[in-house]
């Protein structure tokens, strides 16, 4: 096992391209560190200068406790798990495993018990005499687990592993994998856009956009808890609602406007907020807005039902509000109430959930 | 009363299309398998009068009278073919073994290290390609006659190597091989090289094997070109001991009268290998073709 610490990291191509500007972060020791973002942000390129597949163009890298930015992949004592799963097509699934171990002068008998050991963990000791053009693509992905697991590394990266795999099979492989990680307490480094994955695995998450991390930490934190615009709609299902908004002082308290309804604020900082007033986002998660059959109620503001969708377990509605272009998503949960679209409803979002964020996509609450 | 059962009719246009089509394969399956026949069944032709006559009708193809294997006979008794085909034989293959790892090596250089100089060596290696063999034939001749050998005698004309090393290198080849290798996917050689295998193991393990179709379609094309090559050992051969077998085939053509049934059954023994080279490779070697659009 070993920590990952990154220190002012720089990627640049062809000294003019920069895909990653000065990345600070800490991976520690027995951690499962997701990096998650938009295609093109840099997170995979981030995790190959782990693994030592692109170079470092500036700044430096500690794997343990030594420095490796000039390592070679293999002195690094990682393993990666690789998006294609990159097994070799000539080779079985043993051979694949253990080539590595072979490499390595490993005598051939030891390199079949650690295979086979690895193989039972995985539970794909029934495949070890196969080509991989004979396995289905969760047995690949366990195969280039496997491959990962004997070489006993000190960190696991993992690019994107499950893209390649159907609905079913990928939430089955995420709780394998979140599994495997409680067993070998090894560190672990996931790449994914994915931000279910990324909210359900990782003890802590990276959030990478365009070449810098804007907010790292638990995945509820940056959930409740998020810096920026950027990171708030990045994760949740669907997507946090931004509606424009102005401040105001009311009597002792404050109140907000929004589509030219006014809502009570309570919430504190009023300093930072009062710079930007007349300029705010108001910032509320579909689950937390209340749906009032009464539009003309104080405190809510009006809007018209446009969609519904029925999940099973939960309803969401698409409302919207007059002035503004995007609906408004609310989550609610399935209680049998027979939505009618094209009903004015109003909305009421619950105070305490609610953030406050400046245009420029700062938090301001 | 039994039931007809309903068989879908080809439409008139669609149905001439087909004859015509068949009509096209079978004129040129015939135009190919002619020479061949030809030259297979007057091999056994032991009667040279009647080989001669045979020659101007369809005859020609159908093994009749006299039919032995006298020819063969002959051409192991009265030419050197057993010197030639091994000649052939070792020369040859040879070229071919060291031009698969040469040429592969070279092309895996240019297809995966970036490096200056590199597009410049791709170009020169395209328009090698274009330029004909006839054309560096003599600048050739006076170069290998200059060179020096390891017994420290100087000029390789009348050796092995004279026909040998000047083919190893071939600019179609490496072609073949950069356009293959670019197509095959880097995650494969980024895995090995986690598993900490250098360049060089990657390429021998993990890249060549997944080479195959590349490798059959560069050792046929090779095989061909250098098995039937007459004007290089014309020009660099002067004796019987470093003869191939179209060189040695030319024995016949300095006797009179010109005896055409030793001339097919030599012919005949000097195709064979060629024939199932191309047996054994056809399915790598059509699947290649296809793939990297060389019209083989």
């Amino acid at each position: 096992m070993a920590s990952v610490k990154m220190r002012k990291i720089r990627k640049t191509y062809d000294n003019s391209v920069e895909v990653i500007k000065g990345v600070d972060l800490e991976v520690k020791d027995g951690e499962f560190m997701v990096f998650v973002g938009p295609s093109g942000c840099g997170k995979s390129t981030m995790m190959r200068m782990i693994a030592g597949l692109e170079e470092i163009s500036d700044g430096e890298l500690h794997i343990g406790e030594r420095l490796a930015n000039d390592l070679p992949p293999v002195d690094r004592k990682v393993a990666m798990v690789f998006q294609s799963y990159a097994l070799y097509p000539h080779m079985t699934v043993a051979e694949n495993m253990g080539f590595g171990l072979k490499l390595a002068g490993t005598p051939k008998a030891e390199v079949k018990e650690i295979v086979g050991k690895a193989a039972e963990i995985l539970r794909i000791s029934h495949l070890l005499e196969r080509r991989p053009k004979a396995l289905s693509g969760g047995q690949r992905q366990r195969v280039a687990i496997g491959r990962a697991i004997v070489r006993k590394p000190g960190v696991f990266l993992f690019d994107e592993p499950l893209s390649n795999l159907d609905a079913g099979l990928r939430v089955q492989m995420r709780v394998e994998l979140t599994k495997l990680h409680k067993e070998l307490g090894s560190t672990m480094i996931y790449v994914t856009h994915d931000q279910t994955e990324a909210m359900t695995m990782g003890d802590r998450i990276a959030v990478f956009n365009q070449g810098v991390v804007e907010q790292v930490g638990p995945p509820m934190e940056l959930y409740r808890d998020p810096v920026n615009t950027f990171v708030a709609e990045f994760l949740g299902a669907p997507k946090m609602n931004l509606l424009p908004a102005k401040w105001a002082k009311q009597g002792n308290g404050a109140m907000l406007e929004v589509g030219g309804c006014k809502i009570p604020w309570n919430g504190d900082g009023a300093g930072p907020i009062e710079a930007v007033r007349d300029d705010l986002l108001l910032g509320i998660r579909p689950e937390h807005i209340d749906v009032l059959s009464d539009a003309s109620e104080t405190g809510t503001i009006g809007a018209k039902l446009e969609v519904v969708e029925r999940l099973g377990d939960t309803v969401l509605l698409y409302v919207k509000i007059a002035g503004l272009d995007s609906h408004v998503a609310v989550k609610l949960p399935e209680d049998g109430n027979q939505w009618s679209r094209g009903a004015v409803v109003g909305l009421r979002p619950r105070e305490k959930a609610a953030l406050l964020f400046a245009r420029s996509g700062q938090r301001v609450n | 009363m039994s039931a007809v059962p309903f068989q879908p009719s080809l439409g008139r246009s669609k149905m001439i299309a087909r004859v015509l089509q068949y009509a096209l394969h079978i004129a040129l399956v015939l135009f190919f398998l002619f020479p061949l026949v030809f030259m297979f069944v007057s091999a056994f032709k032991g009667d040279e009068l009647q080989l001669l006559k045979d020659m101007g009708s369809m005859m020609a193809f159908v093994p009749h009278g006299d039919v032995s294997g006298k020819n063969f006979a002959s051409v192991f008794s009265s030419s050197s073919f057993r010197q030639a085909f091994f000649n052939s034989t070792f020369t040859v293959s040879i070229t071919v073994i060291l031009g698969i790892l040469v040429n592969s090596m070279l092309a895996y250089a240019l297809a995966r290290f970036r490096f200056r100089g590199r597009t410049l060596i791709l170009t020169a290696i395209i328009a090698l390609i274009i330029i004909p063999f006839e054309a560096i034939a003599v600048p050739l001749l006076m170069l290998v006659n200059e060179l020096p050998w390891f017994s420290g005698t100087r000029g390789w004309l009348d050796s092995y190597q004279v026909q040998i090393i000047p083919f190893v290198a071939h600019a179609f080849s490496i072609y073949l091989f950069y356009q293959f290798f670019i197509a095959l996917p880097k995650d494969l050689e980024e895995a090995a090289m986690m598993d900490g295998a250098s360049r060089l193991r990657i390429y021998w393990s993990i890249v060549m094997p997944l080479s195959k179709p590349v490798i059959a379609t560069v050792a046929v094309l090779q095989f061909l070109s250098r098995w039937g090559d007459l004007l290089w050992p014309v020009m660099v051969v002067r004796g019987d001991n470093y003869a191939t077998l179209p060189l040695a085939m030319q024995t016949f053509f300095g006797q009179y009268p010109r005896h055409w049934g030793e001339v097919m059954a030599f012919a005949a023994m000097a195709t064979l290998p060629t024939l199932s080279l191309f047996i054994v490779f056809q399915r790598w070697f059509v699947r290649s073709a296809i793939s990297s659009g060389v019209k083989g």
